[in-house]
């Protein structure tokens, strides 16, 4: 069994979460080199599925998923259940949505 | 070859005040343009629905006077777009009405102010729609009908680079723009210059965001572009910041859902081989973009409409048994205000109970069990047409907390503490109804341009 694997939060050098229109959120996660970067997208811990999991949302919600070379980084959108602002949503930027990546162990 | 040169102070005039001396810093190596994008979606569709500033004016007006003031000293031209953060004709004519003002105290020589409106009646949006034209909804939206048009409040179209570019034609220096892609405003002067559509906007698309597109992370330092055909140089003018292929290929990505596409009226930016090259320490090269025009010009159209008065209150729960069984507390809380105001939907009202603590921040997305808290923060807000009945609705679900019936709560005499036993009048809250595109046949037909002479001397005289 592998042990103390590293996580996401250790890998990246950004994680962040956006509106992306009124409509969505989507999700940075840019490498600090392209080693970690590889590492990461190599390890298919990030998918769509595993990110749908993660935030326990149907797959559909879940509306791109790009492994973006230029920049070493992976990202992706989460469609929002109301627009952003509407009366009774949360978060206004979709700016504190990224937590939960943290905690992802990489092999 | 042609080469333009342009200086951006900020992603968001007024927003937060910009950073004077990198803006100066830029202004001492002479660009031929000074940029900035003044609106975005992301403040929510407030101040859009209710036709209100995000920004106060003292910090519209601190930008203004120093993006003015160096570029009629410079004598080159300014250009500001989505004018006063949701681009309508009330954020047009306030910055118009600023830079007169700025012009006056400071008596610069006369120079020649564009206008451009952009916003759009729901009539005329009607019209067009039983017309036949299709109001396509993006995102997945619907697409829209006269219904939606109906609880629509206000309505901005989004132009391209087109009707700027005429305005500066025209001989304008100073362009005061509606609602406008950010990237259109950098477009305009390069695509005069007989650049490639693919290089205007893909050089507006990395600049509009000013240092954002740097490193370390600074927002409002200004940044120098200089842009020669498929050669986009972008610097950083900070001098604690540098421009890398890594700060602005991943700035490429930022607050989009599509890294690889940009869309305008006219067509879309393919980023998706695009090169990021070093320069030097703080300067970074990007090339490689190509436009592919659509058949047809589209123009995206944001409108807001309001849902109803809402209404605010703040609860605390220290005692744990209540804290474990919150959600029936919720619950049963939900249940009284049904009996005293009818089923919400058939009512017209809406209660949301947001539980700091739990999932406050992120709602539904929120995967982590609940902890065991030793205190919850609930916000309890309400929605209805009638403040009056809003209020009433918002204390009962407040209360309603403080009185809730659990079968084994020993604090008989109140299971929640009232920050205060107060409701706070919210903000009218409303949603985004537009997130729509709009088939036309000249990508600047929904704008409306007006030139005026502003002669800061003469007032200064009288």
């Amino acid at each position: 069994m592998i042990r103390n694997m590293p996580t996401l939060r250790d890998l990246a050098s950004t994680i962040r979460s956006k509106n992306a229109g009124v409509d969505h959120i989507t999700f940075d996660l840019i490498f600090r080199d392209r080693g970690n970067f590889e590492r990461v997208r190599d390890s298919k811990v990030l998918t769509p599925e595993s990110v749908a999991a993660l935030y326990r949302i149907p797959r559909e919600r879940i509306t791109d998923f790009v492994v973006f070379e230029p920049a070493n980084a992976i990202k992706f959108t989460i469609k929002r259940n109301r627009p952003s602002g509407s009366p009774g949503e949360h978060d206004v930027f979709g700016s504190q949505q990224y937590a939960p990546l943290f905690g992802i162990e990489v092999p | 070859m042609t080469e333009v040169s342009i200086l951006c102070p900020t992603g968001h005039l007024g927003f937060t005040p910009l950073e004077k001396d990198s803006f100066l810093a830029g202004c001492e190596l002479k660009p031929d343009f000074v940029i900035a994008d003044s609106g975005s979606c992301d403040i929510g569709p407030y101040p859009l629905g209710a036709d209100g500033q995000a920004s106060p004016a003292a910090w519209q007006r601190h930008d203004l006077e120093i993006m003015l003031t160096a570029a009629r000293r410079l004598g080159v031209p300014m250009i500001v777009g989505s004018a006063s953060d949701t681009g309508t004709d009330r954020g047009v004519e306030q910055f118009a009405a600023l830079i007169r003002e700025i012009a006056a105290e400071h008596g610069l020589a006369p120079f020649r102010m564009a206008t451009i409106k952009s916003e759009q009646t729901r009539e005329a949006m009607t019209a067009r729609l039983a017309a036949g034209v299709p109001i396509t909804g993006l995102d997945g939206r619907a697409d829209a009908d006269a219904a939606v048009l109906a609880r629509t409040d206000r309505i901005v179209a989004v132009m391209g680079a087109e009707p700027i570019a005429a305005a500066l034609r025209e001989g304008a220096e100073v362009v005061i723009a509606g609602r406008a892609s950010d990237c259109a405003l950098f477009a305009a002067p390069l695509l005069n210059a007989g650049m490639s559509p693919a290089t205007a906007y893909y050089a507006g698309k990395l600049m509009e965001c000013a240092s954002f597109c740097c490193e370390p992370f600074m927002g409002k330092e200004s940044i120098l572009g200089r842009i020669r055909e498929n050669d986009i140089r972008v610097r950083a003018m900070h001098p604690g910041q540098r421009c890398t292929p890594a700060s602005l290929a991943s700035h490429a990505m930022y607050e989009r859902r599509d890294p690889f596409r940009e869309y305008v009226a006219s067509g879309y930016v393919d980023m998706s081989h695009c090169r990021y090259e070093p320069v030097d320490e703080k300067t970074t090269r990007a090339s490689g973009a190509v436009f592919v025009p659509s058949a047809q010009p589209m123009v995206k159209l944001e409108g807001a409409g309001k849902v109803g008065e809402r209404r605010l209150a703040v609860v605390g729960i220290r005692d744990p048994y209540t804290i474990e069984n919150i959600d029936k507390a919720i619950a049963w809380a939900r249940a009284r205000l049904a009996e005293r105001f009818g089923a919400p939907e058939q009512a017209g009202w809406q209660v949301f109970y947001h539980v700091y603590g739990r999932n406050g921040v992120m709602g539904d997305l929120e995967p982590t069990p609940p902890a065991r808290a030793h205190e919850l923060g609930i916000v309890v807000e309400t929605v209805c047409q009638d403040g009056k009945r809003g209020e009433e609705i918002c204390a009962l679900a407040a209360r309603n907390l403080f009185y809730a019936r659990l079968a084994e709560v020993k604090g008989t005499a109140g299971a929640a503490a009232l920050m205060a036993d107060e409701v706070l009048v919210g903000k009218p809250g409303y949603e985004w109804t537009l997130n729509h595109i709009i088939p036309v046949k000249d990508p600047s037909e929904l704008f409306r341009t007006a030139f005026h002479t502003v002669d800061g001397s003469a007032r200064k005289a009288a």
